[in-house]
């Protein structure tokens, strides 16, 4: 089953991603190919079974509360595209 | 029509942890921009997040001050929506299973009564960064500035049932996370900082109705005032539309402070999807038995209790003891005080009435106070021990606001120290029996029964002149040998 345009359109965007008219069928037919596998993960009987957050069997371990990092702040402003008095700047984003 | 107003309230709260939820990086507030941000805030390929155990244990001790279930085991999640001040996409959450669950507070209404609210269930995530949008930038290239320190510092978010009935409810609701949080010394509770901020879904529906009306969001809502005022002018917003035959439209809404309205804040954009699901970086996290009952043997007095024990230990009333037991520096203030001059009910009053008029007046917490409990217990004792009258005290409280020191240090430069000298009082009780001829008289004409109200002139005659100083029982006795003898 391909997943319809509508619904690739609105993927994309909550992803951020554009997609083009010539990419959307493929689109559409790829992500039906994953519907697909889930459909048939779908058949599986999991009576009984509980939900898995993960696939280890552990428990998470914690660390103390202590400051181990340092200031990089010029490392990585560096990195950016564009930055200004120590702050990253990117487009005007208004609620 | 009578018209029921519904609320919930949905609270971050910002913990006090030394470094971030999944990072060392530094939690301090008002660093410069950024230099607080490391390479796993900022979402560097290849990093990893490792919980903060810290941020666990302050969940747990709040979770257990709610009366309410510790999830002994919890889950991250991932909520994803795209933002400049979230790196990573995500935000790091707790959904299906949250640390606390379901719970229960007491609040306390202005009018003595209390009433319960639910607590739905309270989870950890990690904050956002800061976007800056205007005049932070000299020249106007029309770019938003982004400050990710914030990034990664550890929230509760506490959801309430929607059981509150009116603002007074709500805001006597957010005073008791407020003064449950500070009590644990799990947040500063600050909310012009940020480290408490609150949302507040709103309904109406007309009295007696079961089902609830469409509810309205209110963001970021950042005092105490504003919660009050921004539910009750959306709450007849509601009652106006619905009342002029429109109906309610779920949406997010923002309170506008300087006009006092609630307006939409919905975009063109469409409704967003977070599609949660479990963080694949993060296991389970798995509390045994012995850790939460470690953290319950080592919770401090909360609130209800002090109060309580306030009223029982102290003697003071029911609502002075509520008063004072609100805020942990309020009640260590007060303990601390009564330790020192053994004047229970005496601190209390000069501590709801003038240290709090000085208080409110300077726009300062108690920690800022100009005058320290040790202080206040002064000059508290030499009105008991009848150095000064209430009245002075009065002016001497005013001067040790303003830094001329202790108590006694006051009234010994100010002179203030009451006269009790008998002779230096017959001086002026006869000075001014002297000088009031006519009311001499008409004090040896009048009736017996009559005499006593019209000592009020002379003695107020004598205050003057000593300038209030004069002990007012040594006064009256002198006073009334002196005008009796006249008969």
């Amino acid at each position: 089953m391909a997943v319809d345009a509508q619904t690739v359109h609105r993927l994309a965007e909550l992803a951020r991603i554009a997609i083009s008219d010539e990419t959307l069928e493929e689109m559409s037919g790829r992500l039906g190919d994953v519907l697909k596998l889930v459909d048939q993960l779908q058949t599986v009987n999991t009576e009984g079974v509980a939900p898995m957050a993960h696939p280890l069997d552990a428990s998470q371990q914690l660390r103390p509360d202590r400051v181990t990092e340092q200031d990089c702040r010029e490392a990585m402003l560096a990195l950016a595209p564009q930055s200004e008095d120590g702050l990253y700047l990117v487009p005007k984003v208004i609620d | 029509m009578e018209w029921e107003i519904v609320i919930g309230l949905e609270v971050h709260v910002q913990l006090s942890t030394q470094s971030k939820l999944f990072s060392g990086a530094s939690t301090r507030f008002g660093a410069a921009p950024n230099t607080q941000a490391c390479a796993i805030d900022l979402a560097m390929p290849g990093t990893l997040p490792v919980p903060n155990e810290e941020a666990f244990r302050y969940a747990v001790m709040f979770g257990l001050a709610m009366n309410a279930e510790i999830g002994k085991r919890s889950v991250f999640e991932r909520k994803n929506y795209f933002y400049p001040d979230l790196p990573k996409g995500y935000q790091t959450t707790q959904l299906a299973e949250p640390i606390v669950g379901a719970g229960e507070i007491e609040i306390h209404l202005e009018d003595g009564s209390s009433k319960s609210v639910r607590l739905h269930h309270a989870h950890l995530e990690e904050d956002a960064g800061k976007s800056l949008h205007d005049a932070v930038f000299s020249e106007g290239h029309g770019m938003s500035g982004i400050d990710l320190n914030r990034a990664g510092t550890p929230l509760i978010e506490i959801v309430s049932e929607p059981d509150m009935r009116s603002a007074a409810e709500a805001v006597a609701y957010l005073r008791k996370i407020h003064s449950i949080v500070t009590y644990l010394g799990i947040s500063d509770g600050d909310m012009s900082q940020g480290s408490m901020r609150c949302d507040a879904n709103v309904s109406v529906r007309l009295k007696g109705e079961e089902k609830l009306g469409t509810r309205t969001e209110l963001k970021n809502i950042n005092s105490f005032r504003f919660v009050e005022r921004a539910i009750k002018v959306e709450a007849q917003r509601q009652i106006d539309l619905i009342e002029d035959g429109g109906r309610v439209v779920q949406e997010t809404r923002l309170y506008d402070a300087d006009k006092n309205e609630t307006r939409s804040m919905r975009s063109k954009e469409v409704a967003n999807d977070y599609r949660y699901f479990p963080c694949p970086d993060l296991l389970p996290v798995e509390l045994t038995d012995e850790y939460v009952d470690t953290i319950r043997q080592q919770l401090p007095e909360l609130p209800d209790a002090k109060s309580t024990r306030f009223a029982s230990e102290y003697g003071l009333s029911a609502y002075d003891a509520d008063q004072l037991t609100q805020e942990r520096a309020v009640a260590e203030f007060f303990e601390a005080a009564t330790q020192h001059c053994g004047q229970p009910k005496l601190v209390a009053n000069w501590m709801m009435g003038e240290l709090a008029a000085l208080l409110n007046r300077e726009e300062i917490a108690i920690a800022q106070s100009p005058i320290s409990a040790e202080q206040l217990a002064g000059l508290i004792e030499r009105i008991v021990d009848n150095t000064i009258s209430s009245k002075i005290a009065k002016q001497v409280f005013e001067a040790m606001a303003n830094g001329e020191g202790d108590a006694d240090a006051v009234i010994e430069k100010r002179g203030l120290k009451q006269v009790s000298d008998t002779g230096a009082i017959e001086k002026m009780v006869d000075d001014v029996i002297a000088n009031s001829a006519a009311q001499v008289e008409n004090y040896r004409s009048a009736d017996e029964a009559k005499r006593p109200k019209m000592m009020g002139y002379f003695v107020g005659q004598i205050m003057k002149a000593s300038k209030g100083q004069a002990n007012p029982q040594v006064i009256n006795k002198i006073l009334k040998e002196k005008l009796d003898a006249l008969l």
